[in-house]
This record gives structure tokens, sequence and C-alpha cells, in this order.
């Protein structure tokens, strides 16, 4: 287990008392408290109370709110370094902060690309020196993102970085993928996907089906996505790497993370909150800030995933969350860029799920902050006393209309603009230090 | 030559193809014939005449300087009439197929033709076909029997066995024939062969092959008598198997660190020619530990042993009259 480096623990004796705390990885899911000290927990549970904690510095009364792990968001674009008018690792940070997420793990598809380990080094530092949570990158597979050669992974993995994707892009050969996951496997590095069939889905904005035949638009066959994904679990099956499709988006994907799984292959699987919410009819009249890769697809598939999750068949949860300015958004549906940020609505658009009844509350918190940092090889994830007190608390029932102009990301593009949502995060702390409360 | 020279026969085949196929006794008697070769070359006067009359062609369709040297001086010393034939200057650049080279150099009645060839089973093909011996000098990455037989004999030589020793053969496994024909040879002499490699250099099903592999150096080093690096050829270097050579040095390279990992009497190796600071750090090749040069003595004694066995085959068949 590796700490995230970047941020000094807040030395103080701090009391929440008077929480429904759900730790999922600790066992945890009732009344109690978390106490803390140096930026660790130090006790959590029913005998922490008002009572019991004293001597403390400060006590908080979370007033019943749920307490929980904070988050581990596996798939986080910010436009550090290359593009910090869309977002830096700072302001990505506050967002993250406001959305009850305790660490980012930010992709490599940066200008230039991190696929060098000093460039690891300068990302480490910038987030020590700028950033309220933690930040950790993931690593290029290949070199520049290109799928030629692969980058210098053990190094990489020295440096820092947590994992290894080439991030929005595919690694399309199926002989460079394979020396790459052989090599990663010695380094035990997860190597992270992104499962689309470039050549098939290319040219293709939206989801292939009714939708897309009715707005003109050319499409991308839920096909692109299931090919890849069983050829990657083919090469998993020849070099048994540890491998995460970093997002999957159609019922297909669901029975070939199944089978893997029921095979006993090291496979993993996450999903963002957007295809677990919304689906390709949110695009209506040709709305940009719907156009997300790998696409939103059918209601069908969409309810299956949620489904995937409660069952367990997901594994992660992630925000997906990619700035873009209105110069890259503002633009005909075919030639806007993908992506619509989500730090700050991740949480809420999880809980709708759990209002809604699909996934149970356990299950999102276990997506969202256990199985990240265990398949990261990181600390944290749990509310266990010795873990860095990295958590959230959230009012379930309070609810919150999305306003653009109020999110803290430097770029607006949100699929849930004027979205009134049920339960919110009002209070984060990273390495024992409040670095959100909400007013 | 003398007499009992003439009728012992050390080697039961006409070829070397590999050592596979050779017994223990037979790799045994191999090693002592080219021990008094040693002796012989550290003499002023290093001419025999035990191939005298002999023609022995060195067909080489990759280049080489060493090996192909090695079996040039080897051959001349034991006085046959050696002749070299490289691809650039023969027929094959033109189009000529292999067994098309091997039959108009068979017309020609060589007694001893030794081949390097790109593609593993050349030499096997060639062997079919020629009524001479036939000597492989490395054949894709199939075997280089004569690289094995030097190598064992220069452990033999320093640690007086081969027999329980640990030998860790570190690099690019999977493209290398100098380690195929190491793994079968030394554990045929009762060696402990272990493979030391990234996943991407290591051949499919290596565990069938040695009992132990390790991906991580230092635990693959650990208590090794010998540590036998590979060459990486600098086609593989640049992100193909591995991401560089700075990283290939930092976790697969020899360096100081890693070695104190081994025995203190280790014997450190390389079959040549080497890249300084990727497989090996210069100070480790160039020092106490390193026979990389003797292998290359040894070299040139084993490759007479051989060519020396393999003639007498001749005559005992009649093949040379």
């Amino acid at each position: 287990m590796s700490p995230v480096t970047g941020l000094a623990g807040d030395p103080r004796r701090r009391a929440f008392i008077n929480a429904r705390l759900l730790d999922p990885a600790a066992g945890l899911d009732g009344l109690g408290g978390v106490l803390i000290e140096s930026g660790r927990i130090i006790a959590s549970g029913p005998e922490v109370t008002e009572g019991s904690t004293r001597g403390a510095d400060e006590v908080i009364d979370c007033g019943g709110h749920l307490l929980f792990p904070g988050i581990v968001d596996m798939r986080v674009f910010t436009g550090e370094p290359g593009n910090e008018y869309r977002e830096t690792l700072k302001s990505a940070s506050r967002a993250a902060a406001a959305g009850g997420v305790t660490t980012m793990i930010v992709m490599p598809d940066t200008d230039p690309v991190v696929d060098e380990p000093a460039l690891v080094d300068f990302l480490l530092r910038r987030a020590r020196d700028t950033a309220i949570v933690r930040i950790a990158p993931m690593a290029a597979i290949t070199r520049g993102l290109r799928g030629e050669h692969m980058s210098e992974i053990g190094m990489l993995q020295e440096a820092g970085a947590v994992a290894l994707t080439d991030g929005r892009r595919s690694v399309t050969s199926s002989r460079v993928l394979r020396r790459a996951m052989a090599y990663a496997r010695d380094f035990d590095m997860l190597v992270v996907q992104h499962v689309e069939d470039t050549d098939l889905a290319c040219g293709g904005v939206m989801n292939e089906g009714e939708l897309s035949a009715r707005l003109g638009l050319p499409g991308i066959p839920r096909q692109a996505e299931v090919i890849t994904l069983e050829r990657d679990i083919r090469l998993v099956e020849l070099t048994r790497a540890r491998y995460h499709a970093a997002q999957i988006s159609c019922a297909e994907s669901l029975e070939v993370i199944r089978r893997a799984k029921e095979a006993g292959l090291p496979v993993t699987c996450g999903v963002s909150i957007n295809h677990l919410t919304l689906n390709e009819n949110d695009i209506g009249a040709y709305r940009t800030f719907f156009k997300v890769s790998p696409p939103l697809r059918r209601e069908e598939d969409r309810a299956a995933l949620a489904a995937g999750l409660a069952e367990g068949l997901i594994d992660v949860v992630v925000s997906s969350h990619d700035p873009q300015s209105a110069d890259t958004k503002r633009l005909p549906f075919a030639e806007a860029e993908a992506g619509a940020i989500g730090l700050e609505t991740l949480f809420s658009a999880a809980l709708s799920l759990h209002h809604s009844g699909e996934v149970p509350l356990e299950r999102l918190i276990a997506a969202l902050s256990v199985t990240p940092t265990r398949l990261l090889g990181l600390e944290g994830g749990s509310l266990a006393p010795g873990q860095p007190a990295d958590f959230a608390i959230a009012d379930p029932e309070t609810s919150w209309t999305v306003k653009p102009e109020n999110l803290h990301s430097l770029s607006k593009n949100t699929c849930f603009e004027d979205r009134v949502f049920e339960g919110r995060v009002v209070h984060t702390v990273v390495a024992g230090r409040s670095v959100f409360t909400y007013d | 030559m003398t007499e009992t020279e003439k009728s012992s026969r050390i080697l039961t085949g006409r070829h070397l193809l590999g050592v596979a196929g050779l017994s223990v006794p037979e790799v045994t008697a191999l090693l002592d014939l080219a021990e008094n070769y040693v002796g012989l070359n550290r003499r002023a006067d290093k001419k025999l005449s035990v191939l005298r009359g002999r023609t022995q062609i060195n067909l080489f369709f990759e280049p080489s300087t060493r090996t192909q040297s090695s079996f040039e001086l080897a051959g001349k010393r034991l006085g046959a009439d050696v002749m070299n034939m490289s691809v650039k200057s023969s027929s094959v650049s033109k189009g000529e197929t292999l067994l098309d080279t091997a039959m108009t150099l068979n017309a020609m009645h060589p007694d001893l033709l030794v081949i390097r060839h790109q593609h593993s089973g050349a030499a096997e093909l060639l062997a079919q076909k020629v009524s001479c011996a036939v000597i492989n000098a490395g054949d894709g990455r199939h075997e280089h029997p004569t690289q094995a037989l030097l190598d064992a004999l220069t452990i033999r030589r320093r640690k007086g066995r081969l027999e329980n020793l640990i030998i860790a053969i570190c690099g690019d496994i999977l493209h290398s024939r100098v380690a195929r024909s190491n793994i079968i040879l030394l554990q045929k002499m009762g060696a402990h062969v272990r493979l030391v490699a990234p996943s991407s250099l290591m051949p499919p099903d290596a565990a069938r092959l040695v009992p132990e592999v390790f991906t991580d150096m230092h635990e693959g080093l650990r208590d090794a008598d010998v540590v036998m690096m590979l060459r990486l050829q600098m086609e593989r270097m640049n992100g193909a198997f591995i991401p560089s050579t700075r990283e290939y040095y930092r976790f697969y390279g020899l360096d100081e660190e890693k070695l104190r990992l081994a025995r203190p009497d280790a014997l450190v190796m390389h079959p040549g020619p080497m890249n300084r600071g990727v497989e090996i750090a210069s100070s480790i090749a160039d020092g106490p530990q390193s026979v990389i040069r003797e292998q290359v003595e040894m070299g040139v004694a084993v490759r007479m042993a051989v060519l020396d066995a393999l003639a007498r085959n001749l005559e005992t068949e009649g093949g040379g009259a």
C-alpha cells in the first residue's frame, strides 16, 4: 500500500460524531463517529461519541448525516499541463472536494503526455503545491499515446504513477498491447483500457441505432466496445496482466465481463456516472454536452449497467470528468469534442440510483471509494483505524439545483445543468483537513 | 595425429546441429579434448596437422565477427583448408535458395561445413542434403551448440564442475539461441538453471524449460554461482519488447548492486558483443568476476575439439577418403 503523496496531515485531534457511518470495507453501517489525529483515523465506530471524545481539539456533530470513505475517482481529465484554461489541478481539486472526491486519478492525455517519469514527478509536485485533495497520475501505456511503443513502465511506477492507460485512446495493436501487458504484469501495474475499436467507431459521434438514424448522425455500434473488450480479455488470458476496462457502456459488455470473471481472470471494469444515469435520448436537439466517449447508449443499456453495478459485476464508478470549453463544445454535434465534467455531481448523481432503488447505497460506496483504492494499491478507501483521514459527509435528503455558475470547475460542460438532485456532499475531509463545507 | 587419437571416437553423430542430441559422456569427452587444445593455443607453435587435407567451409548467412573468426582459426590451427563464404559475396543474395547453395558447395567436396543462418532449422535442412559434416554455428533462435560448449568449459575450468551450480541466464531469452543451447546443455550436465527476464522477453511456457523462472532480477540472482548475461538486440530495444535501454538497465542490467545478490565468487559471463550500459555495467564487464574474455579463448579450443571429433567420424565412415 502506498500513500498518495502530496498533502501534509492536519495534526489536530478532531472528532466527527453523530454520523451514520457507512464503510463496506470495514463492515460499518450504523450510527457512530470517527476520531482523527495527524491526518489519520485513530478510532471509528459506535463507541466514538460526544462522551468519548472530550479531549479532542474539535468536535463536529454530523447531525445524523452519512459519513463514508472519500471517493477515489479513477478517471479525471484536467488541462494541466497544456490546457490550463480548461482546468488546472487546483480548480479540479476544488470541484473534487465539493463532490466528496478525496483522491483524483488524473489521466495522461495532457500536453505533454504523461509518458515520462519526470512528468509524473512534475504532476505530483504541482498537486502538492496547488491541490486540496490527493492526486495520483496514471501514466501512458504507450509513448505519446501513439499505440506503438510501450512507455517506461517500471520507471513511471517508481516515479509515482499508479496505473497505465492511454486515456481517451484505445491501444489498437494487439501485438503492442500484448507486450505492454506482459511487461506491466512484472511490475503488477494495472492496465486500464478505453475499450473502443477505433477503426469501427471511426467517424461515429453517438450510439448507432434508431435515434442516430433519425438525427442523421453517424453512429458508433455497441460492437465497437465489445470487440475490443473481448480481444483484450484474450490478451489477459495470454499475459495474466491485471486489466481494467475504464468504462463500459452497453449490456453486451457486461456479459463479456461476467465470463472473464467466472474464468478467474484478473479483469475488472468501470462505468461512468453518465452512462448510469443518462441515455442517448438526453442528446435531444443535438446537445453537445451529452456527447461523451463511449457514447450514451439506449435506456436498456443504462438499466443493465445499473443492475450490473448492483450485482457487483461492475467494480468502479467514475465521473469521467472531462472539462471542455465553449470553443470545443459550441459546435455542430459532429464537430464538438466529447466529454463532460462530473467531479462535483458524481456523488449526487450516484445517490439518485439509490433513491430510485436501482443500486444499494453500500454498493455505490464500494464502487466509488473502496474498490478503486484496492485496484490501485492505495491506502484509504476505509474508515478503519490507521487509514488516512479521507472521508466525506453527505446529507442524502437535501435537494439542490445544479447551476453551472456555482460549480468549481473552470469549464462548465455539465450534463446535469438545472437538474434538481436529492442529496449532496456537505463536508469533505482530506488528510484530516476540512477542504469543503457546504453552506 | 597419434593412433589412439585416430581411433577414439568422441561423437556418435555425423553432425553437430545442437546440444540436444549430445549425451553426457559425449559432452564430457568434447570438453576434455577442448581442454587439451587450450594448452596448445597458449603455446608459441599452435599448428597441428589433425585436419590436414580437409576442407572446411564457413557459410555465414548472418554477419558475425567473433564466431566466424573463431571457427576459422580453429580450422587453421588443426591444419584444414578453410574458406569463408558470407552472404554478401555469395550467390544467395542473387536469389539462390539455401539448398541450391548447399548442393553447389557439396559438389566441391568439403569435409566440414560450418553454417550460421538467421532462421531456426536451417542447419538441420542443410545436413539432410550434404554429404559432409555440418556444424551449426547458430540458427535463428534455435541453437548455438559451440557457444554452450564453450560456456560449459569456461565454467568447468573455473568452478571445477558443472553439477549443482546455480546458473542464472538473464535477459533476452525469447530471441536467444545461446540461452536455448545453454538451458539444454547445462541442465544435462547437472546444473540448476534459472531464467531471469521481463515477461516480454521470456519464451512462452518458460517454466517447462527450467524449474525456476524469475521476472525480478534481484530474486533471480540470489545465491547464483554463475550470472550469464545475454545480448539485447538493437531492434528489440525501443518500446517493442522493452520500454527503453535506460529502463532495461535500471531493472535488468547487471550492475554492482544486483551482482551483490549472487554468490561473492559468482562468475559473470556474456556471449558478446556486449552493450555496455544496457545489459551490463562496464565496471562489471571488466571487473574481477568477469570471465568474458576467457569465454572467447575457450571458444577457439571448443571449436577445435568439435572439428576434430567430427573429422574422426568422417574417417571411420570412410567419407573423407
